[in-house]
């Protein structure tokens, strides 16, 4: 035991040459202290430059005079496209949009993902198969899906019409979905529906997996359904990823673009409908800024847009919170 | 001795019944539906698109109105689908590495900071990315980037629920003591990296690499801003020409779409089963 201790090591016996060691120290050294931050770099340098700065720098953008077709029209505009929005109609107008479509859209969508979620929930055969089938619409692109659903809504040979006319609707004055509010909203709804019930579904199914099974034994001792097992069991011990799928709607929703652009007869004017009736704010800010040529009335919008969606992000994960948990 | 009302089984143990099956069609149907249209629109006459009942049954004329889509002057789609690819693809390969290089670095090394670095990135995956556009264009503006693939390339490399999703998997992952034997061994960190974080993070990189493949080919806003009226469109931004003008051709427009919604069927088919189980694991996770 002892005799090891004694012996000198073999390390210690042949002197190390100096200059290899002090190379090896540098590099270890180097490799602990500076490597990590080198690794790190990449993403901090290019998230900052084309992600944070540019949100930042919006915060500038929006304080002045901007405008493409005028260079030379610069210095500060002050609050003025903050007060200029408060009275401007375009924007109320699409914010009435935006919150309408949210409504049409988040609710039905999360109770829809919560009973495709539920039915995904037994055991099945093929169980991956059903589930890869869930997820073809989150695949799909927006912009080709929304261009389908343009022809299921259209006027004159759309399918949805067709099925009204089935039971006696607008036989003879078929319905213009595109024309009123109401219509166009449910319209730009579905496809929002469409997009992201799968989706959803696969988060509810995976927080539903973990609910310790002997608490569907008791309740169904107590004589519980199926049914009642589902709202009474499920939903509250999933409720945090409800809270979850509920922000995360609420912050796709409120910057919805795609799927109002390309419902339009025209995409690219961006005008959201013959009189805006479902004109969205990011559609807003893509008109002002790039149709109309002013960019500091666009950053203006989407610093408020910003504010608008950290609210009620807020208050939607509040209320969740509140319905969803046992009082 | 009583024979209850209900099974005492939990949901997940109890065998679909018929009615469960049922269901399940009428989900599939539902989820296919618009995407299997849009192939029968693809593949058929003016005539059939415009009949009533409409037509659920692909016609014919899927190479004629491939030819129009592919020959339409003004609208570039085949340089669109090419540029689409060049955008999806090297935005996926740089995200991968590094993100993966970024995570490991927070998951496994220590350095001062660390931990105040990784609440700026999980702060910056709550911004709404879509509200930094207007200067994103100034930027980009200055750089004379607007109007290249550049432009659109360059804010997708990195991304932060890229770096977030990383650094936890690859905490579970790799086991501490075997980046501390690899160092005792003397290998540097790029080693490391190479020979044992890479090869235990190959189901990450599988999730995260089909994410964001299928999001970079389906971004469209800032495509179109950026790269609106060039002849270097993305896939998306072409499509949107197609469909816009005074008489729009639905049956040309639905074969443009259906085109390019065909790779990430293809993506579906080969790596939908990685992308159900990264999405499962992500909910439980956060």
């Amino acid at each position: 035991m002892s005799l090891t201790q004694l012996r000198p090591s073999a390390q210690h016996r042949a002197e190390p040459p100096r200059t290899p060691n002090k190379v090896k120290l540098w590099l270890y050294r180097f490799d602990t202290k500076t490597v990590p931050y080198a690794l790190i770099a990449p993403f901090f340098l290019l998230f900052g430059v084309f992600g944070l700065f540019p949100i930042i720098f919006n915060g500038v953008v929006a304080l002045r005079n901007w405008r493409l077709d005028d260079p030379t029209l610069t210095g500060w505009a002050g609050f003025g496209n903050f007060t200029k929005l408060l009275s401007d109609e375009d924007f109320w107008n699409a914010l009435g949009n935006t919150f309408g479509i949210f409504l049409l859209s988040t609710v039905p969508q999360l109770l829809a993902a919560l009973i495709v979620a539920s039915v995904l929930n037994r055991r099945l055969r093929a169980t991956t198969w059903w589930r890869i089938g869930v997820l073809l619409p989150y695949l799909t692109p927006v912009v080709a899906s929304t261009l389908v659903f343009a022809v299921f809504f259209s006027r004159d040979y759309g399918m949805a019409n067709w099925f009204l006319s089935l039971v006696g609707f607008g036989e003879s004055d078929p319905l213009d979905w595109r024309a009123a509010k109401w219509s166009s909203w449910i319209a730009i709804a579905t496809m929002v529906n469409w997009k992201w019930i799968g989706y959803n579904a696969l988060l509810y199914l995976s927080a539903m997996q973990t609910i310790p099974k002997d608490v569907y034994e008791a309740a169904a001792v107590d004589g519980a359904g199926p049914w009642r097992q589902l709202w009474r069991i499920t939903v509250p011990m999933i409720q945090p990823v409800v809270v979850f799928t509920v922000i995360l709607s609420t912050i796709g929703g409120l910057q919805l673009f795609n799927e109002p652009m390309m419902f339009d007869e025209n995409p690219q004017s961006a005008s959201g409908g013959s009189d805006h009736q479902f004109q969205t704010i990011a559609q807003l800010i893509y008109k002002v800024g790039w149709k109309d040529l002013n960019l500091g009335y666009a950053a203006a919008m989407s610093w408020a847009l910003f504010l608008i969606i950290l609210i009620v992000a807020g208050v939607n994960a509040l209320l969740t919170k509140r319905i969803g948990g046992d009082r | 001795m009583t024979s209850h009302r209900y099974a005492l089984r939990a949901p997940q143990d109890t065998p679909g019944s018929w009615k469960t099956y049922l269901g399940l069609a009428a989900i599939m149907a539902f989820s296919a539906f618009p995407v299997y249209w849009m192939f029968v629109i693809a593949t058929s006459t003016d005539e059939a698109v415009t009949q009533m009942p409409p037509s659920v049954i692909p016609g014919n004329q899927l190479l004629v109105n491939l030819n129009e889509v592919f020959t339409l002057q003004d609208v570039y789609f085949t340089a669109s689908l090419i540029n689409s690819f060049i955008t999806a693809l090297t935005i996926t390969v740089a995200t991968l590495f590094f993100c993966s290089l970024a995570g490991f670095a927070f998951a496994k090394l220590r350095f001062r900071g660390r931990n105040a670095l990784m609440v700026v990135v999980i702060l910056t995956l709550t911004v709404p990315n879509q509200l930094g556009v207007v200067a994103l264009y100034i930027v980009m503006g200055k750089l004379q980037w607007n109007g290249t693939l550049l432009a659109v390339i360059a804010p997708g490399l990195v991304s932060a629920f890229g770096v977030f999703y990383m650094r936890q998997f690859i905490a579970h992952a790799v086991p501490d003591e075997l980046v501390e034997s690899a160092r005792i061994d003397g290998a540097l960190t790029m080693r490391v990296y190479w020979n044992i974080v890479l090869p235990a993070i190959r189901p990450a990189l599988a999730v995260l690499g089909l994410l964001t493949f299928v999001m970079a080919w389906n971004d469209f806003q800032w495509p179109l801003i950026t790269l609106n009226g060039t002849e270097f469109p993305t896939s998306m931004v072409a499509l949107s020409d197609l469909a816009s003008g005074n008489y729009v051709i639905y049956r040309r427009v639905l074969a443009g779409a259906f085109v390019a919604t065909v790779p990430l069927i293809v993506l579906l088919l080969i790596g939908g089963r990685q992308l159900v189980r990264g999405i499962m694991e992500g909910a439980v996770k956060s």
